[in-house]
């Protein structure tokens, strides 16, 4: 069925409400050192991610093309392009937490949750990452889910996702 | 009754959040404060009724009741000695770390000692820097003084201070235990170092893995500006220095200088060539002192017990002290400050007490993912600039990550590969390349080894070693090499 006018009407005004956040929110940076990383976080923050259809609005403040404002968002880990799911589950993949057996972990919170690290579970509600250090490095292995912080991590840990 | 928590990261991922909870519903006023660095013990709690103190480890929310109410002559189960009093602790010798666990972490600083640095001409400070023989503790151990004095004269209209708190060796905490436990003392070294060479901004590059750190850090700055330790005329003089974190996005490269110069700059962070070297142009082409964080805690020591006494701390050209961190399989980790020259195997067996697992020691790793494995016979070398790279080694930013015998040295020097590649910034070809086919010719030797390919990976070390824009490429073959010479019988594959 075709949309009926309202609807588009609405979802302009959403959609150019949106722009006017992001372009209010991110143009006091345009002038700081640093301002597009700074902005990036502060967009990650408002929205959880960085949508391709903000890459002009961005652009433009920053006086940038999207080429370059695309580059800078894809070198880095921390930035994301779509939609994060409802839990984030990072496990520290470094030296220090190998000794003590993060490998074996790692697996085993594979097994469970039925989802590969750098993938999200079939019901796109758990994304499990690698994280290369979280500086707890004489108590791992550790883990990270949701932003808390997990030393000597197991996989009763995971109890603390509710799905 | 006056209960002490410590509070920083590994205290926070060991479940105090719960123990404070708990310590709230008793309505009692806590003093957080940062860790001593036994990480093992954590969360610390010290309880002080009457002026008489005593510690309880490894607290949780079920122990508090009985911790508070123990009014019996024997000791609560929990309770051990006064860290003070703990070997693991008095042995040490705290210059950057004196703070660290005793002072809560924002504490308005003392400010007498900076008030006379300050002082001094630039000049005699840099002078008494480089009397006290302090090298860079990121890993370079470049002489701090040439750096603080090129930044000196070379004339711009701008200078920067930048402090490289991007820490993202594996097995090194030192940087975030200090902003965590002693922000100021970072802060203060700032000051010193801007009003040294010249310079009125400066930045803290700080990783986003670190949000305890963080925290800590921006109360500390907001409050060095509330106290005119920071802004315009700071301690009522003609000095200015501002200060301000730049939080970075997830990139271990950016812990290299130009790579982190560049992300300051909110671009990717891809490595510069050098020359020119960021003291002669660096952040936004000015003159720019780059310096991590515990090289710039480590000043105020200097300045606390005289250059002359700093520099005769050590052996020979390892001057002062060095917060070591020991970690991986090991019983008692944790951070360690003591003068250089200290064996690897002091640390390990007396501070670490051997592995956790109970089982042999295989290998250390010294210096972070792009440091040597050493083994069991070279944990008898000092830990000192010179030593280390007789052994073909180096200190890095401190770290030592212990393994027991179920490590597989392939499968290590596979993870060397693979963690450059998925940390390269792309930008020169021996780094991008070597890396994946270093990673996909060990990982091939797991059931196929033989000379061809260890010839291969040679080659591939040698290109990665010699052609390199930076450290990342350029130190990738030190693990590798080290795993693959020393540990020769884990090269010759399984049955397939």
């Amino acid at each position: 069925m075709a949309p009926s006018s309202s609807d588009l009407t609405n979802s302009d005004s959403a959609k150019s409400e949106k722009q006017k956040i992001l372009r209010d929110g991110i143009t006091p940076f345009a002038c700081q050192l640093g301002g597009l990383i700074r902005a990036f976080h502060w967009i990650q923050r408002k929205f959880g991610y960085i949508d391709p259809d903000q890459f002009a609005d961005i652009a433009d403040v920053f006086n940038l093309s999207v080429a370059e404002v695309r580059g800078v968002i894809s070198f880095y880990h921390d930035f994301r392009t779509s939609p994060p799911p409802k839990h984030t589950i990072r496990i520290c993949q470094a030296e220090a937490c190998q000794a003590q057996g993060v490998r074996a972990l790692t697996e085993a919170v594979e097994k469970r949750l039925n989802t590969k690290m750098n993938s999200q579970s079939s019901d796109g509600s758990i994304e499990l990452k690698p994280v290369y250090c979280l500086g707890l490095c004489s108590l791992g292995p550790s883990m990270e889910i949701n932003g808390e912080l997990i030393a000597k991590a197991t996989v009763q840990d995971l109890k603390r996702v509710n799905r | 009754m006056k209960v002490t928590v410590s509070s920083d990261s590994f205290a926070v991922a060991s479940g105090v959040n719960a123990v404070l909870e708990e310590l709230n519903r008793h309505s009692l006023s806590v003093i957080k404060t940062g860790s001593y660095g036994l990480s093992w013990l954590e969360p610390v709690l010290e309880l002080d009724v009457d002026s008489v103190k005593t510690t309880y480890r490894n607290v949780n929310p079920q122990a508090v009741e009985s911790i508070l109410n123990n009014r019996t002559n024997t000791p609560h189960k929990l309770q051990i000695p006064n860290i003070e009093s703990h070997t693991y602790y008095s042995t040490q010798q705290r210059l950057v770390f004196d703070d660290s666990g005793i002072k809560p972490p924002l504490t308005v600083p003392d400010c007498s000692l900076l008030d006379s640095v300050l002082n001094l001409s630039p000049t005699e400070i840099i002078d008494a820097i480089e009397t006290s023989g302090l090298r860079g503790r990121g890993g370079a151990g470049f002489p701090a003084h040439i750096k603080w004095r090129t930044v000196m004269t070379t004339e711009a209209d701008q200078k920067y201070i930048v402090c490289n708190a991007d820490e993202g060796d594996s097995g090194t905490f030192s940087d975030r235990l200090l902003m965590e436990a002693d922000p100021f003392k970072l802060i203060i070294g700032m000051i010193i170092a801007g009003y040294a060479t010249g310079s009125t901004e400066g930045y803290i590059y700080l990783r986003s893995e670190y949000p305890v750190a963080l925290n800590f850090l921006q109360q500390a700055i907001d409050i060095a500006y509330r106290e005119n330790l920071l802004g315009k005329n700071i301690r009522d003089s003609n000095i200015n220095f501002d200060l301000d974190i730049f939080v970075g996005a997830g990139a271990y490269i950016c812990g290299e200088e130009t790579s982190l110069l560049e992300s300051l700059e909110g671009k990717r962070g891809e490595i510069r060539a050098k020359p020119p070297l960021p003291a002669i142009a660096g952040l936004l082409g000015k003159p720019t002192l780059v310096h991590n964080v515990i090289s710039l805690a480590s000043v105020t020591g200097i300045f606390q017990i005289g250059a002359d006494e700093y520099g005769a701390l050590g052996v020979g050209r390892s001057t002062g002290t060095m917060p070591f961190q020991i970690s991986g399989n090991v019983r008692q980790g944790g951070l360690i400050e003591l003068p250089f020259g200290p064996t690897i195997r002091t640390l390990v067996e007396d501070y670490g007490q051997g592995t956790l697992s109970g089982r042999p020691l295989r290998t250390v790793q010294i210096g972070g993912p792009l440091g040597a494995y050493l083994t069991e016979d070279e944990l008898d070398t000092p830990l000192t600039y010179e030593h280390l790279m007789e052994i073909g080694a180096g200190i890095g930013h401190g770290g030592l990550v212990v393994f027991d015998d179920a490590v597989d040295m392939r499968e290590q020097a596979e993870y060397a590969f693979e963690f450059c590649e998925i940390e390269s910034c792309g930008k020169c070809t021996p780094c991008r390349i070597g890396s994946v086919r270093g990673k996909e010719t060990v990982s091939q030797m797991r059931t196929k080894p033989g000379q061809d390919r260890i010839r291969l990976i040679e080659d591939l070390c040698d290109v990665m070693e010699k052609a390199s824009l930076c450290q990342m490429g350029g130190m990738t073959p030190i693990p590798v090499r080290s795993a693959m010479h020393k540990f020769s019988e884990d090269f010759r594959g399984v049955k397939p």
